[in-house]
């Protein structure tokens, strides 16, 4: 069962996330993950596994260890500068009455 | 679909030595009482993560294990496209393994541990699967009635607390639907055929309708982990609430079949606005769960098998890569593909 003996540390493939372009026009998505071996190994499981129903027409695989993230407990301090600044959005202001194209 | 968040996955984060516990907790459940989603470096109780883990791989080893009492039909099935359906049925059990296997993953655990304890027992998969497939009317019946009963399991999970774990159900229930009816399907197919072909259909909805009730797990007075299950959003609806609510579905379909549920006390109840139904043996599940229904042995066995027999292909893998990092970075060793 356990097929590497040899190197206990590491059993999994490295782990890829997996981003989709479900049509032209749209972005790339983000799926979901897999395992594999190599990038191109990534590429073809990715398309197995997230495209079984025609749900693409582009795949990226990104090593997942490459993605750089914020943390979680940071969230409110790192997000906070946005909290008070409601003028950013257009609805912030009052326009009179019969004003159009604005 | 799972969302990592990229960092050393659930490590009970910094934050956890600025707040105390309770708070810590308090925080925890007010996002869930908001019916927001917990992610994978949140901070979350220890027995909310182990009971997550237990759940989505117990839920991706059926996936898993499910593959074999289909698989068995696929080299018999009937015509080309009952087979090139039946085909694309067995692939996506294993896609949803995958995406349940990844889920599990953002919790901490890998993947080859979680082979491991279902290899060696010591994570379950669902009875169902310990059930043989005797006839292609089978075929029929786990998509109508055990695809079915999955599906009423696993459509509220979509709105679990865990993210990862309702990403992925969400993927799983849109794919599970084609599986239910092109069960029906063979059964509709079946029932209107010869009287030896209607045969075999009701045979197959004579075995697979009690154990397909099983999969609902113990009466709510028996099962074990609701009341906290359904506090953290894990659960919504109660084991009796789904499987009444199967068979409230299932009934009038098996009208339109022209099949028989085997169960004498099945009736409709107007003052409820429910079907009765007979007593379920549940001395049956637990025998099957602990390992004693008639396929147990012969699943784990071939699982077993079809994992050690496929080490070569993953070690030739592995070595491939090897060989390809150190091709186009000529001083790093193959180790560091790890």
């Amino acid at each position: 069962m356990s097929e590497r003996p040899d190197r206990p540390a590491r059993r999994d493939w490295p782990l890829w996330e997996i981003f989709v372009r479900s049509r032209r026009g749209l972005s790339h998505t983000h799926v979901g993950s897999l395992h594999a071996p190599d990038a191109e190994m990534a590429l073809r499981n990715a398309r197995d596994l997230y495209t079984r129903r025609q749900e693409g027409v582009s795949i990226w695989v990104v090593p997942a260890a490459q993605i750089v993230a914020t943390s979680p407990d940071e969230k409110d301090a790192f997000f906070d500068p946005a909290a008070d600044k409601i003028y950013r959005h257009p609805t912030f202001y009052d326009i009179p009455e019969g004003v159009d194209h604005l | 679909m799972y969302g990592n968040d990229f960092g050393s996955a659930p490590e009970p984060v910094e934050r956890a030595q600025t707040a105390s516990e309770e708070e810590l907790e308090a925080a925890f459940q007010a996002i869930i009482d908001g019916d927001g989603r917990i992610e994978p470096r949140d901070w979350m109780p220890e027995a909310y993560r182990k009971g997550l883990v237990r759940q989505i791989a117990q839920h991706a080893h059926s996936e898993i294990i499910g593959m074999q009492p289909e698989g068995n039909w696929i080299s018999r099935a009937p015509s080309l496209r009952r087979k090139a359906i039946l085909m694309a049925k067995v692939q996506d059990e294993a896609g949803h393994g995958l995406y349940l296997y990844a889920a599990a993953e953002t919790l901490g655990v890998e993947r080859a541990d979680l082979l491991d304890m279902l290899h060696t027992g010591r994570q379950k998969y669902s009875s169902i699967f310990n059930y043989p497939t005797l006839t292609w009317a089978d075929m029929g019946a786990i998509g109508w009635l055990v695809d079915g009963a999955a599906i009423v399991n696993q459509v509220p999970i979509c709105r679990c607390s865990y993210g990862p774990y309702a990403r992925a159900m969400v993927r799983i229930c849109k794919e599970e639907s084609f599986h239910q009816r092109q069960g029906f399907e063979i059964l509709h197919t079946l029932s209107k055929g010869t009287p030896a072909q209607h045969a075999m259909a009701q045979d197959a909805v004579d075995r697979w309708w009690w154990p397909s009730l099983m999969m609902f797990g113990p009466s709510d007075a028996e099962s074990t982990h609701s009341a906290q299950s359904m506090r953290w959003g894990v659960k919504r609806f109660t084991n009796d609430e789904l499987r009444q609510r199967f068979v409230d579905m299932t009934v009038p379909q098996a009208e339109v079949l022209g099949l028989r549920m085997p169960d004498p006390d099945l009736r409709w109840n107007a003052e409820r606005g429910h079907y009765d139904f007979g007593d379920i043996d549940f001395d049956e599940l637990t025998r099957v769960i602990k390992g004693n229904g008639p396929c147990n042995a012969q699943r784990m066995a071939h699982r077993r098998r079809a994992h050690e027999e496929g080490a070569w292909v993953r070690e030739a893998a592995d070595a491939y890569a090897a060989k390809q990092v150190a091709r186009t970075t000529p001083q790093s060793t193959p180790e560091a593909v790890a």
